[in-house]
């Protein structure tokens, strides 16, 4: 009983916050309700046995990619009220893309369902030893390698590509060298100088 | 979630409502041995920060000052909590108590002992990373709602040092994992039981495996040294306190915080100092384990064997935080652009090659491994 409070408690608020994330007025209030979705998402997650994929879920997306947008949003100064304008307009379009989504997903559910009957178990729960971290690795680095390896170097590329449009090759910058900084010797740095009274450094 | 088959219920409840209330009851003892701990623990930040510059420290309230964090307690918490009037009300207050909850939830999956802990997470460390990769958002949250110039350039600078650091850990804590081959951190512990030669800082005393033990040693000792500093840097502790960096930004996201907000940020800062310092003694030194052997080769009864395990555990962490107070005291603070080098030109790729040469280690030299190796 206690794990179906549980679910219709985190159901319920990530519903309620991922609505939120478009109705809230201040965007910095969008980002952190978008946080709060994320991390009930994870809660759901640890109740389906997937704890491993639930961490991933805090640390990759609200540890790092949640932190990026706040850091973003924040010092963006647009007047959000005004671009929410014709924020009623784009409601076609966005029922379209909704429907979309929930067509596919009832899709998948209803062939997963007769597959064989009876839900996906998602964890194999009980029946091995195997924690579900190294159940992912098992299938991760055998049967899906290159799909993985792919995903890697997709990633690299798009890191490159951000480096490349960014990077400037300015002249006459001083750049600071730290290992001339660090090798420097106290008697290139300090000159000490006997001055006689009365006739100054001159 | 699952209450043992031959646990009797003390009270006629539901077997899982009863869990629930014995839950409960860990986590409250935990909290009140942390914060009374903290207590003295911050205590004793500043008498070594005080020994170091010949000063005696707070020496006033009770013997030794020692009832000086329970007056500075008192003092915070009877003050007024002034809010800004350009603030924004609800992130304002969000941020602190965030900051002080986040602090909290980390110790649920830390083993004082053996089988004393609250949650035994199969994904334990993973949990610990990512509460630790939260805590990023107090900060930042309280530096934006403060509406005012020092605490949002505070916010910001902690955000990317957080962000920055994070990566070298996730590395670092990918080596020990290699390792050990497990997420849980009771077995991580476990794994570093026989003696000071298989804690993961000092594996190259291990001289049973030369001379396999000289490459795992220096690599997992470097490790060991840069997760330390990297500890400094993800909980903003001097000399990488650049959020808070005084003669710049005042006191940083804190500036406008008064009273009991600000205590509970201090609060969590701390917590959060002491739950590196229980992450740096769980990856590499052993845990609750005596230098020269698991702690059950004392050969005492269970809840003995206990006692001493939270008392040796303990002990580790004060000493830990004794390093952190003793860096706060004579190392000069760095410079923000020296930090972000430091993270990522420095760590980043040390960590990295140390992640491949683990895994070399693990694939080919370790005792078990030629075993696999050669199975398939």
């Amino acid at each position: 009983m206690l794990a179906a409070i549980a679910f219709y408690v985190l159901a319920a608020i990530a519903v309620i916050s991922a609505f939120a994330v478009i109705a809230a007025r201040n965007p910095v209030h969008s980002v952190l309700f978008l946080i709060l979705t994320f991390f009930t998402a994870a809660g759901l997650f640890v109740l389906l046995g997937a704890e491993f994929l639930a961490m991933l879920l805090v640390v990759v997306y609200v540890g790092a990619v949640a932190v990026l947008f706040l850091f973003v949003v924040m010092m963006l100064d647009v007047d959000f009220a005004e671009l929410k304008q014709g924020f009623l307009s784009y409601l076609p379009i966005g029922a379209i893309i909704a429907l979309a989504l929930f067509a596919e997903l009832a899709l998948v559910a209803s062939a997963s369902m007769s597959a064989n009957g009876a839900p996906i178990a998602v964890a194999p729960s009980g029946q091995t030893e195997i924690t579900n971290a190294e159940a992912i690795g098992l299938v991760l680095y055998t049967d899906y390698l290159l799909v993985f390896q792919l995903a890697g170097l997709v990633l690299l590329v798009a890191m490159i590509g951000a480096i490349v449009l960014t990077l400037r090759h300015r002249p006459g910058v001083r750049k600071q060298d730290i290992s001339a900084q660090v090798g420097r010797k106290r008697s290139e740095g300090v000159e000490l100088k006997d001055i006689r009274p009365g006739q100054g450094l001159g | 979630m699952n209450p043992s088959a031959d646990y009797v219920p003390l009270i006629n409840l539901p077997v899982e409502w009863e869990w629930t209330l014995m839950k409960t009851g860990q986590v409250l003892a935990i909290m009140v041995l942390l914060l009374i701990s903290l207590a003295f623990l911050l205590l004793f930040d500043r008498k070594v920060w005080a020994a170091v510059q010949l000063r005696k420290g707070p020496n006033v309230v009770g013997p030794f000052g020692l009832l000086q964090s329970f007056a500075d307690f008192f003092k915070f918490v009877f003050k007024e909590i002034v809010i800004p009037a350009g603030a924004n009300k609800t992130v304002f207050i969000l941020a602190p108590l965030l900051t002080f909850v986040l602090a909290f939830v980390g110790w649920a999956v830390v083993p004082w002992a053996p089988d004393v802990v609250i949650a035994d997470l199969n994904v334990g460390i993973l949990f610990l990373f990512a509460i630790s990769s939260l805590g990023v958002y107090g900060i930042i949250m309280g530096g934006w709602a403060s509406n005012s110039k020092y605490p949002f350039l505070g916010g910001l600078r902690s955000a990317a040092q957080m962000v920055s650091y994070e990566v070298s850990i996730g590395f670092i804590i990918i080596t020990v994992l290699l390792l050990v081959g497990s997420l849980n951190l009771t077995t991580i512990v476990d794994a570093q039981a026989q003696g000071i030669w298989m804690w993961n800082g000092f594996r190259i005393f291990n001289f049973a495996e030369f001379p396999a033990n000289i490459l795992v040693g220096v690599v997992m000792f470097a490790m060991l040294v840069m997760f330390f500093v990297s500890a400094l840097a993800e909980t903003n502790r001097p000399p990488f306190d650049l959020p808070e960096a005084e003669s710049e930004l005042v006191a940083g996201y804190q500036v406008e915080y008064s009273s009991t907000p600000y205590l509970l940020f201090m609060i969590g800062e701390y917590l959060n100092i002491v739950l590196m310092c229980a992450m740096i003694n769980i990856l590499f030194l052993g845990g609750w384990h005596l230098p020269w052997g698991p702690v059950e080769s004392l050969g005492l009864d269970p809840f003995w064997t206990s006692f001493i395990a939270m008392g040796v555990f303990y002990v580790k962490i004060w000493m830990l935080f004794f390093m952190f107070a003793m860096v706060k005291a004579i190392v000069p603070r760095y410079r923000y652009d020296q930090l972000m080098r430091l993270g990522w030109k420095i760590f980043l790729p040390t960590s990295l090659v140390a992640v491949v040469a683990i895994g070399y280690y693990v694939t080919f030299l370790a005792p078990a491994a030629s075993a696999t190796v050669a199975g398939g």
